[in-house]
C-alpha cells in the first residue's frame, strides 16, 4: 500500500452513510411507494389546476353542489328545464319542442308583440348556454328559433356549495397545505437546528437561559399567539407559515439540544477541540452533519403535523382566505353539508389523510434507513 | 487444571458441527462461520482464539440462536446429543439459559439498571428453575457468596450502578450458574476490566470448575489469558479452524503460521534511551484536577480530585508511559496537561507558561501538541471523509492552504502511517480498527507536532494490530522527533514504548522512574501487583539499557 505513488492515487470513492441509509430506504416497499405517490402528488397539484379547464374561483351558478361525474354538464334532460327557467322573465311564449343535438339547442319562441332580439341575453346569462342567437325569424317577427351553444363542463369532483369544481379547489387546496407543510417546517428546522445545536454545545449558563426561553415560549397557548398574530398583521398567507414554524421549532429546538449534548461528549468532537477547531467549524463540520438523521426524521413527522395544524386553523377560520383554499378549508366546508352533499368531505379528506400517510410512511422507512444500530 | 484434560475422551456435553453462519448484507451474503467443527466436555475448558472479525463470538452466538435477524446457520450444534439449532423458541429455552448459559464482555450494559441485584438473580431462578421466592433469594445469596462478592448481603439488595465492573462481571456469572448449568460460554468476560480484576475473574472461573464440574466455552483474543486457563485451544481466522489441540502443544509448537503470529503478537523491544540534554518539552508541577459533583439545590458541591499534585518532566524524543487502572486519573491527567481541561499547577510546553490558558493562546499551540483517542470508532466523525477528517487541521492552522495542496498533505500522511492514499474518499466506517487508528494518527501527525498525548490508543485493538500500531508511533518518533504521553492500562505496550514510566492509582503518583527499573523492580506493593497481574513475558532475549 505504502509503495503507492503519492500524486497518480486516484481517489476511491467511498460509501458514505447516507449511501448506505438510501440503499435500506429503497428496499423498503412502503416508504418507496409513498415517496413515488407524494411526488405524483406534488406533480398533480402544481401542475393539475393548469388542466382541468375550470379556475378555482370561477363560480358556476347553474351548478351549485352537483355531484363528481365522468359525463359533462349540462344533462340533456336539464336543459330543456333549463331554458325554459332563463326565458322566464323575457315574457316570451316558450314553444313545446326544444330541439337539443350536436351540441346546439333549438328553441322557438313566440310572443304576441314582436320579439326583442336582446332577449337572447336571457340565454346567455347562465353557464349551461353561450353564442344564443335568434334565427328563423317569422315575417312579423312575432315567432322565431333561438339557437344557442351548449357549454358543455366536467366536474370530475362535482362542485362545491358555491359552484366552483372541486378538483380544481383541491388541487390548489393541496398546492398551499404542502408549501405550508414545507415552508413551515424549514423554518422549524432552521431556527431550531441553529438554536438547538448552539444551546447544546455551548452549555452552562448560555444552556440554561436559552433553553429556559424556550420554557417560557412552550407555555404561551399556540391558538392565543395566532390569534394575537391574526389582530396585529391582518389575515396573512405568509403569517401563517411564520407562526406555525415560530411554534415548531420549539421541539425542533429541544431534540437538537439533546442530540448535542451526546454528540459533544463523543471523540470525534474532543479530537476536533484538540486539534484547535473554533465553535463554529465544530458545530458546522461535526455537530451538525451527524444531527442530519434525527433532523430529518423529525422533518418527515413534522410536515404532516404543520399541514393538520394549518387545517385546524383554518377549519377555525383563522387561516387561508376565500377564494385561496387549503385542505383544512375544503373539509370544513365540506363537514358543514355532509348530509346533503359528503362527496365534497370526501375528496379534499382522501387527498389530505392519504398524504400525511405517505409523509409517515416516509418518516418510518427514514428512521429505519438511518438507524445506526442498524450497522 | 491439567488434571481436567483427561476427561477429553468423555462424550461431549456441546458438540459443534460444521456449523456456517451467513450475513445478509448490502453488499450481498457475507460468510462469518465457515464449517466449524468445536466440542466441548464436562468439566473441560475450550478457549477460542482469533482476532476480531474472526467469527469466534458468532460461532457462539449462532449456538445459542442468538444471532441478528440478517443471520443464518446451518450444520448441528448438539447439546447432549439432542441438536439445538433451529429450534422452536420455546423448546430452545429449556435449554438456553438453563443448561447452557452465557456471559458477556460488557458488564456495565449486561445488567439492567432499573432493579436490584436480588431481583436479577432471583428472577431466573423463579421461571426456569420453578424455585418459591424465599427459596430463590436465600440461592441468590449463595451465589454472590460463590463468586465471591464482598459482603453479599448488603450487595444482594443494590442496584447496578452501585457496583464495580469486576463485581458486575461477578454478578453477571453467578446468574449463569443459578439454573446449575452443564456449559458456560464466555465471550469476552475480561476484555472491559482491568488487569488486576481480569485475574480475579479468570481465578474465579477456573475455581468454579474446579468444583461444579461444568464446561466452559472461553472466547477471547488475549492468548495470555488463554495459556492460564484453558485445557484445549481452538485458533479461529476468517471463519475457519486454523488449528486446535492441548494448550501447552499449540503453545509449543504451533502449526499454523497464524497461530505462530498470535504468539508472537506481544509488542517487543524497548525504547533506545533519549540524552538528558535534550530540551524539556512538557514540564508539569504539582498538577491537579478536581471536578466538582453536585449535591443538589442550594447545596455545596463536593470536590472530587481527579488527579492530585502530579509532577512530570518529558524532553524532547521522549516517551513517558501513564499507567494505571480504570478511574486512576491517567486520562484526566492527559487531558489538562493539553489544557482541554481546568487545572491546578503550573504546566510548561517549551519553557512558555500555558497553565490554564486561554483559547486565543493555546490555538497557535495545539498544532504542536496533539491528542489521540482509545476508540478508533468514536474519534473519527462518521459523516467524514478520511481526508477530509485528517485535513481538519490544515483548516484551522494553514487557512490559507488551497484545496488541492491539502489533498496532496492528507496523501502524503496517509501513506506515512501505512494507509493506501487512494482511500482518502471513503468514510470511516469502511475501516477496520487498526486502520481507524492509523487515520486518527494520520489526523495528529499532519500537523507535524512536536508532543503527543496518546490516550489508550492501542487498547480497543487486536494484539497483532496493537503491535503494528505501536511500530507505527515508534517509527514516527524516531524520524520527527516527538514526545510521547503515552497513556495506558496495558504494561506490555508501556514497557515496549516509554522511557520513563508514572504509576498512577487514584488520581496520585505511587512510583515513578525510568522503565526497566520499574518493571524489574517495583517498589511500590500496587506496580507489584499490577504487573503480577499481566503475566507479561519475561524480557526474555531483551537488551535492557543501552
Amino acid at each position: 500500500m505504502a509503495t503507492m505513488k503519492t500524486t497518480a492515487a486516484a481517489p476511491v470513492r467511498g460509501r458514505s452513510l447516507w449511501d448506505d441509509a438510501l440503499i435500506r430506504l429503497k428496499r423498503n416497499r412502503a416508504a418507496t411507494l409513498s415517496l413515488g405517490f407524494l411526488v405524483a402528488m406534488a406533480l398533480a397539484c402544481i401542475i393539475g389546476p393548469l388542466l382541468t379547464g375550470h379556475g378555482y374561483d370561477q363560480v358556476y351558478r347553474s351548478y351549485v353542489k352537483v355531484g363528481p361525474s365522468l359525463t359533462p354538464y349540462p344533462r340533456a334532460e336539464t336543459v330543456a328545464p333549463a331554458a325554459r327557467r332563463a326565458l322566464r322573465r323575457a315574457r316570451v311564449e316558450v314553444g313545446e319542442d326544444i330541439v337539443i343535438g350536436d351540441g346546439i339547442v333549438r328553441i322557438p319562441v313566440s310572443s304576441e308583440g314582436e320579439l326583442d332580439q336582446r332577449i337572447v341575453r336571457y340565454i346567455d346569462r347562465g353557464d349551461i348556454f353561450s353564442g344564443a342567437r335568434l334565427e328563423d325569424l317569422a315575417a312579423d317577427g312575432r315567432s322565431a328559433v333561438i339557437v344557442a351553444d351548449i357549454e358543455q363542463l366536467t366536474f370530475l369532483f362535482g362542485t362545491d356549495a358555491t359552484g366552483r369544481d372541486l378538483l380544481t379547489r383541491t388541487l390548489i387546496a393541496g398546492r398551499i397545505s404542502m408549501t405550508i407543510g414545507l415552508l413551515a417546517t424549514v423554518v422549524a428546522i432552521v431556527i431550531g437546528v441553529t438554536y438547538g445545536s448552539l444551546s447544546g454545545y455551548l452549555g452552562g449558563r448560555a444552556d440554561l437561559l436559552m433553553m429556559r426561553i424556550v420554557d417560557v415560549l412552550y407555555s404561551l397557548p399556540f391558538i392565543f399567539f395566532v390569534i394575537l398574530l391574526v389582530v396585529f398583521f391582518g389575515r396573512n398567507f405568509v403569517l401563517m407559515f411564520i407562526a406555525v414554524g415560530a411554534v415548531e421549532w420549539l421541539d425542533m429546538a429541544r431534540i437538537v439540544r439533546g442530540q448535542t449534548l451526546t454528540l459533544k461528549r463523543q471523540e470525534f468532537v474532543q479530537a476536533a477541540e484538540a486539534l484547535g477547531v473554533e465553535n463554529i467549524g465544530i458545530l458546522r463540520r461535526h455537530i451538525i452533519p451527524n444531527l442530519t438523521g434525527p433532523v430529518v426524521i423529525y422533518m418527515t413527522l413534522l410536515v404532516p403535523k404543520v399541514i393538520l395544524l394549518e387545517s385546524f386553523l383554518s377549519f377555525l377560520g383563522l387561516g387561508v382566505q376565500e377564494p385561496m383554499t387549503s385542505w383544512g378549508v375544503l373539509i370544513s366546508e365540506g363537514a358543514r353539508d355532509i348530509e346533503g352533499n359528503p362527496t365534497m368531505l370526501l375528496f379534499p379528506a382522501l387527498f389530505l389523510t392519504s398524504t400525511l400517510f405517505a409523509l409517515n410512511f416516509i418518516g418510518d422507512g427514514l428512521r429505519d434507513a438511518l438507524d445506526p444500530k442498524d450497522r | 487444571m491439567t488434571a481436567m484434560t483427561d476427561a477429553v475422551g468423555v462424550e461431549p456435553v456441546l458438540d459443534i458441527q460444521n456449523l456456517r453462519v451467513t450475513f445478509q448484507t448490502n453488499d450481498g451474503p457475507v460468510a462469518a462461520v465457515r464449517g466449524v467443527d468445536i466440542s466441548v466436555s464436562k468439566g473441560e475448558t475450550v478457549a477460542i482464539v482469533g482476532e476480531s472479525g474472526s467469527g469466534k463470538s458468532q460461532t457462539m452466538m449462532a449456538a445459542m440462536g442468538l444471532l441478528s435477524d440478517n443471520g443464518r446457520a446451518e450444520g448441528r450444534v448438539l447439546y447432549r446429543g439432542e441438536d439445538i439449532l433451529g429450534l422452536p423458541l420455546k423448546r430452545l429455552n429449556t435449554v438456553r439459559g438453563a443448561r447452557i448459559t452465557m456471559i458477556f464482555q460488557e458488564p456495565m450494559t449486561s445488567l439492567d439498571p432499573l432493579y436490584s441485584i436480588e431481583r436479577q438473580l432471583c428472577e431466573p431462578m423463579i421461571e426456569h428453575g420453578g424455585l418459591g421466592r424465599k427459596a430463590a433469594a436465600a440461592r441468590a445469596l449463595d451465589l454472590l457468596k460463590l463468586v465471591g462478592i464482598p459482603a453479599p448481603e448488603d450487595k444482594i439488595k443494590a442496584y447496578p450502578y452501585e457496583l464495580s465492573g469486576g463485581q458486575r462481571q461477578r454478578v453477571m456469572i453467578a446468574m449463569a450458574l443459578a439454573n446449575d448449568p452443564d456449559v458456560l460460554i464466555a465471550d469476552e468476560p475480561t476484555t472491559a476490566l482491568d488487569v488486576t480484576t481480569q485475574a480475579q475473574i479468570l481465578e474465579l472461573l477456573a475455581d468454579l470448575q474446579k468444583r461444579i464440574g461444568i464446561a466452559v466455552v472461553f472466547i477471547t483474543h488475549d492468548l495470555g489469558i488463554v495459556r492460564r486457563i484453558a485445557d484445549r485451544v481452538v485458533v479461529m481466522k476468517d471463519g475457519e479452524v486454523v488449528e486446535a489441540g492441548q494448550t501447552a502443544k499449540i503453545f509449543d509448537h504451533p502449526a499454523h503460521p497464524y497461530t505462530r503470529m498470535l504468539l508472537d503478537a506481544e509488542p517487543e523491544g524497548e525504547k533506545p534511551p533519549v540524552g538528558e540534554d535534550k530540551p524539556i518539552v512538557i514540564d508539569g508541577q504539582k498538577v491537579g484536577v478536581s471536578f466538582a459533583i453536585p449535591r443538589g439545590f442550594m447545596k455545596q458541591p463536593v470536590l472530587f480530585h481527579a488527579v492530585e499534585d502530579v509532577s512530570l518532566v518529558v524532553r524532547e524524543g521522549q516517551t513517558l508511559g501513564i499507567v494505571g487502572e480504570s478511574g486512576s486519573g491517567k486520562s484526566t491527567l492527559g487531558r489538562a496537561l493539553l489544557q482541554l481541561l481546568p487545572h491546578s499547577g503550573r504546566v510548561h510546553f517549551d519553557g512558555q507558561d500555558i497553565s490554564n490558558a486561554g483559547k486565543q493562546v493555546m490555538r497557535p499551540l495545539r498544532r504542536q501538541m496533539q491528542l489521540v483517542f482509545q476508540d478508533p470508532f468514536g474519534s473519527l466523525s462518521p459523516r467524514m471523509t478520511v481526508g477530509q477528517v485528517v485535513t481538519e487541521g490544515l483548516l484551522v492552522h494553514e487557512p490559507g492552504l488551497s484545496a488541492g495542496e491539502r489533498d496532496r498533505r492528507a496523501c502524503q500522511v496517509l501513506e506515512e502511517v501505512s494507509l493506501d492514499p487512494a482511500m482518502r474518499n471513503r468514510y470511516p466506517h469502511e475501516f477496520s480498527g487498526g486502520q481507524r487508528q492509523r487515520i486518527a494518527i494520520a489526523r495528529t501527525m499532519v500537523l507535524k507536532p512536536r508532543l503527543v498525548v496518546l490516550d489508550e490508543p492501542t487498547s480497543a485493538l487486536d494484539r497483532t494490530v496493537q503491535k503494528q500500531i505501536v511500530e507505527l508511533l515508534r517509527g514516527l518518533q524516531a524520524e520527527h522527533r516527538l514526545t510521547y504521553v503515552f497513556i495506558s492500562h496495558d504494561l506490555a505496550v508501556v514497557r515496549a514504548l516509554a522511557d520513563t514510566v508514572v504509576v498512577m492509582k487514584t488520581g496520585k503518583v505511587v512510583e515513578a522512574g525510568p522503565t526497566a527499573a520499574i518493571f524489574e523492580a517495583p517498589r511500590d506493593p500496587y506496580t507489584r501487583d499490577l504487573i503480577a497481574a499481566a503475566a507479561l513475558e519475561p524480557m526474555h532475549g531483551r537488551v535492557v539499557g543501552a
